[in-house]
């Protein structure tokens, strides 16, 4: 037995290497599958409130329409004779978030490289290093930057609409939109935190093959967690 | 074949009779990893929050023994029942269940240890921790007080201020947590821990039941994960899920909550059922009858499942479309249930039926169960339920469903399962009387209620006037659950006086088919010193009774050999009882486990997971995270710097166990 190094020694399970499993997989990659079944029945419960709420918001602001706070007017263009102070503009900000979803996609690209690179970092090696397409570490931090970007797009969003009158107290529409939204940014700062700490592990002794699985489920996950945010995204902002 | 019997044995003989596997102080305990050790944590755990609901009822029915109680007040009569349910659902049937989980699903599938040992300890430490946060504040009058459902809007800041709501809200989303780890582990265990030749229609019933349970529970505890973050987000930062005067939905909580709350009832009967599937079994010498149509049913049940929660709200008005498929659906989940009804009766028709205690739990079930699934047709159609629902009615119905359908077969799987656990068997004797007076305590308790519940006595009522008609059938329901408590008491005596005394058993002192039997009671560390092959679904009657499983199955033919070759054998072996028999047929094997030490795992080379108290830390700090938000009351700095020490902690954790090794190599 090697020394044990983190996240990768022995095993976390009885189901890896050297066990006996039925499948032939790990137990962990079993187990992330279960684990993204689970988590597709929260998603699936956090956005259909959020389409049940959808339109029963008694008060403004609202998500693509305009508001006046003095007369309780709702209008899909703006409103003529509300004072300004009292005029609520749309809350969501479609090309902000388009370029926000742009850089999730983009990260799932970049995660898909990383466990490329790792899965065939001898082959990369033995025709001497494989470039940029061979170094997980490169990827791995792009991955997470591009992640990073995305939360921080979410916290200037989250801002600038609380800025704009909506908070999570406003109404329906503020209650469901913050607490969905919040829970999928929770979701992508988890897997930001996993990415990193794959990628000191690739910092301090480097991944290798077989350390692919460690790789393998955090862009399980990562992807997932991709997914979910398309489904966000056109229900929650396309969809009008 | 497992080996044990073969490969003896270089450690020399125990010098102490006593199950080996259990030696070692209180920091063995806290730091095990052993899914062994783990399930008879639980199993203790569970019996004491049982107890505990068990004195709740005691005081609710003290206090309607007669019309105009005054045992409790108003307010302490709702923290009662509301933990009485509470702490019956998620903290004695659920962990009971898992209690045999743990012990038989590695046994029963023939391996050493669950996917993840370390997350196993991680569930039981958070579900008491959990349990101990929701069940103590009832000693400071602020227990939760607004039923075991918690309805929103009844639930939000405005109805319920104060603390009592507050440790309802953040104690389930603990469980939950812990229930939801133990549903992957136990998933990932079944799927991919199966010993060679283990297909999955090779399994016992009981771990096919555990099957479909964990899918129930990954699939529908985060409805309530959800509904449960809605309240706390309205209690505690002002949202507005549950607000009506905001728009929100009084109907929103129902029916998230009894997506999950259905669900319930089948998360708890399904391991019960298993549990009676394998007894009926064993004990009337006979191969299951129709083997694939219970697994069918089982997987049927747990689908129909999904389809169901409404019927908890005909009352709410969900309009005549809803109300008519929902109470279809509900109709239909009663087919595959009926089917498993009859499969058992025909297990038992013919066989060489032995009346062990075990055995006579597991019939008692059907027959309660059948009074439990009519009264239930009953109100599956909206116009009875709606002269129905909220009366005792619906109380006798669910406690025939859940006593009768979940506890009679936990209790079943009690005696069954005692001697492969701790080596000796409970009393026989002490264990037919407990039998009968709960049998006998239970009906009286429960029965009277379909009486009481039709004289239009509503749920929940801390008091009565007389002359309505409901007193007879309350003070029957009273000396019912005092007969029910002395049962327990007969149950817990035998229970911890069989540790010490009981008589000791061989590997398999009820003549069992399956794995977990070919095995020294208690098993060793690694359970099986060879991984099994395992050849079909009876693997111990092809080696010892090959004249069970010898005929093609549901052949006719089959049936009819079976009662003549194995029903005379069996008979008088009964007449001895059951237990001491069985240690003179197998005179070898039975006083193996004081004879002889075993070899430890190291001596066999087999890896082990290292013990370690990381899960109980993570689990520490976790409760201290969740609970923690109680702390709002006192000031918001206080609060973010518990949540948040409560979070740093956690992830610390979760970093320290996992950056450390499974298991040594020797």
């Amino acid at each position: 037995m090697e020394v044990a190094t983190p996240m990768t020694s022995a095993s976390e399970s009885h189901g890896t290497t050297g066990h006996y499993t039925t499948t032939g997989l790990d137990n962990r990659k079993v187990a992330i599958w279960a684990l993204i079944g689970s988590e597709c029945m929260l998603f699936a419960s956090l956005i259909s409130t959020y389409l049940i709420y959808k339109g029963r918001s008694l008060v403004g602001p609202y998500p693509h329409e305009f508001w006046c706070r003095a007369t309780n007017v709702t209008s899909d263009g703006p409103i003529a004779g509300c004072a300004p102070a009292e005029l609520f503009r749309p809350i969501l900000n479609i090309p902000v978030t388009s370029a926000s979803t742009f850089c999730l996609l983009m990260s799932s690209l970049f995660m898909v490289l990383a466990h490329n690179a790792v899965v065939n970092r001898d082959e990369y090696r033995a025709r001497g290093g494989g470039g940029i397409i061979g170094s997980s570490k490169l990827w791995l931090f792009m991955t997470a930057l591009f992640g990073t970007t995305f939360l921080l797009f979410q916290a200037y969003e989250f801002t600038s609409f609380v800025h704009e009158g909506l908070t999570i107290r406003s109404n329906l529409f503020g209650s469901s939109f913050f607490t969905l939204t919040g829970f999928h940014g929770a979701h992508v700062t988890a897997g930001v935190i996993w990415l990193c700490t794959l990628l000191a592990i690739d910092m301090k002794r480097g991944l290798r093959p077989r350390d692919a699985l460690n790789v393998d489920l955090a862009a399980l996950y990562w992807h997932f967690v991709d997914v979910v945010w398309i489904a966000i995204f056109t229900l929650v902002y396309l969809i009008q | 074949m497992a080996t044990t019997a073969a490969a003896i044995p270089t450690a020399p003989p125990a010098a102490t009779v006593g199950p080996e596997l259990y030696r070692g102080g209180i920091w063995s305990w806290l730091s095990t990893v052993d899914h062994k050790r783990i399930g008879v944590l639980y199993l203790y755990t569970s019996l004491f929050f049982f107890l505990w609901g068990g004195i709740e009822a005691g005081i609710m029915r003290t206090q309607l023994i007669g019309p105009n109680g005054k045992l409790v007040s108003a307010e302490v009569y709702n923290q009662l029942f509301t933990m009485h349910g509470t702490t019956m659902v998620f903290l004695a049937i659920m962990p009971l269940s898992s209690a045999f989980f743990n012990f038989l699903i590695p046994l029963q599938i023939g391996a050493r240890d669950v996917a993840f040992p370390r997350l196993n300890a991680f569930s039981y430490w958070v579900y008491l921790l959990g349990g101990l946060f929701i069940s103590l504040p009832i000693f400071f009058n602020a227990a939760p007080d607004a039923g075991w459902f918690g309805y929103a809007p009844l639930t939000t800041r405005q109805y319920s201020p104060g603390l009592h709501i507050d440790f309802w809200v953040l104690g389930l989303q603990i469980i939950g947590i812990s229930s939801l780890a133990a549903g992957f582990n136990f998933l990932t265990t079944i799927i991919n821990m199966r010993a060679p030749g283990m297909s999955l229609m090779r399994m016992p019933l009981f771990t096919w039941n555990a099957f479909v349970t964990q899918f129930l529970i990954i699939l529908a505890f985060p409805a309530i994960t959800i509904a449960l973050v809605f309240l706390q987000f309205d209690r505690f930062f002002g949202t507005n899920f549950y607000t009506p005067a905001a728009g929100g939905d009084p109907l929103l909580w129902q029916h998230l909550f009894w997506v999950i709350g259905h669900h319930e009832v089948y998360i708890r009967s399904s391991p019960a059922f298993g549990l009676i599937s394998d007894i009926i079994r064993t004990f009337s010498r006979k191969r299951i009858f129709g083997y694939p149509v219970m697994v069918y049913a089982t997987i049927l049940i747990g689908f129909l499942g999904f389809g169901v929660w409404a019927h908890h709200m005909f009352a709410t008005g969900l309009g005549p479309i809803a109300d008519t498929v929902f109470s279809l659906t509900t109709m239909l989940i009663a087919i595959p249930t009926g089917v498993k009804i009859f499969n058992w009766i025909s297990t038992l028709y013919g066989g060489a039926i032995r009346f062990t205690t075990a055995n006579m739990f597991a019939i008692g079930l059907v027959a309660m169960f059948v009074i439990g699934g009519i009264s239930g047709i009953m109100h599956a159609s909206p116009p009875a339920d709606l002269q129905q629902t909220d009366t005792y009615f619906i109380v006798a119905h669910f406690h025939y469903v859940l006593f009768g359908g979940s506890i009679m077969g936990l209790f079943a799987g009690v005696y069954y399962y005692y001697p492969k656990m701790f080596g000796r068997a409970m009393d026989e004797r002490l264990g037919k009387i407990h039998f009968w007076i709960n049998f006998i305590g239970g009906n009286l308790v429960f029965f009277p209620m379909h009486f009481s519940g039709l004289l239009g006595m509503p749920r929940r009522i801390y008091t009565y006037d007389s002359g309505q008609g409901w007193d007879f059938f309350n003070r029957l329901s009273t000396i019912g659950y005092y007969i029910l408590f002395l049962s327990s008491i007969v149950f817990m005596y035998n229970f911890f006086v069989s540790r010490r005394r009981g008589v000791i058993v061989g590997n398999d002192p009820w003549g069992a088919p399956t794995l977990e039997w070919s095995i020294p009671s208690p098993p060793p560390e690694y359970n099986f010193a060879e991984l099994p092959r395992v050849t079909s679904r009876y693997p111990l009657w092809d080696l010892k009774s090959p004249e069970l499983t010898r005929h093609v199955p549901h052949s006719r033919e089959g049936e009819k050999a079976l009662e003549v070759d194995v029903g005379g054998k069996d008979v008088a072996h009964t007449k001895g009882g059951g237990l001491t028999q069985d240690r003179t047929r197998n005179p070898i094997e039975a006083p193996m486990h004081i004879e002889h030490g075993w070899p430890t795992a190291a001596q066999l080379g087999i890896p082990m997971p290292t013990p370690t108290v990381k899960p109980l830390v993570a689990a520490a700090a976790l409760t201290l995270m969740v609970g923690g938000m109680t702390t709002k009351h006192i000031s918001m700095p206080v609060f973010f710097t518990v949540v948040l020490s409560g979070a740093v902690l956690f992830v610390g954790s979760l970093y320290a166990w996992l950056t450390m090794p499974l298991e040594e190599h020797h």
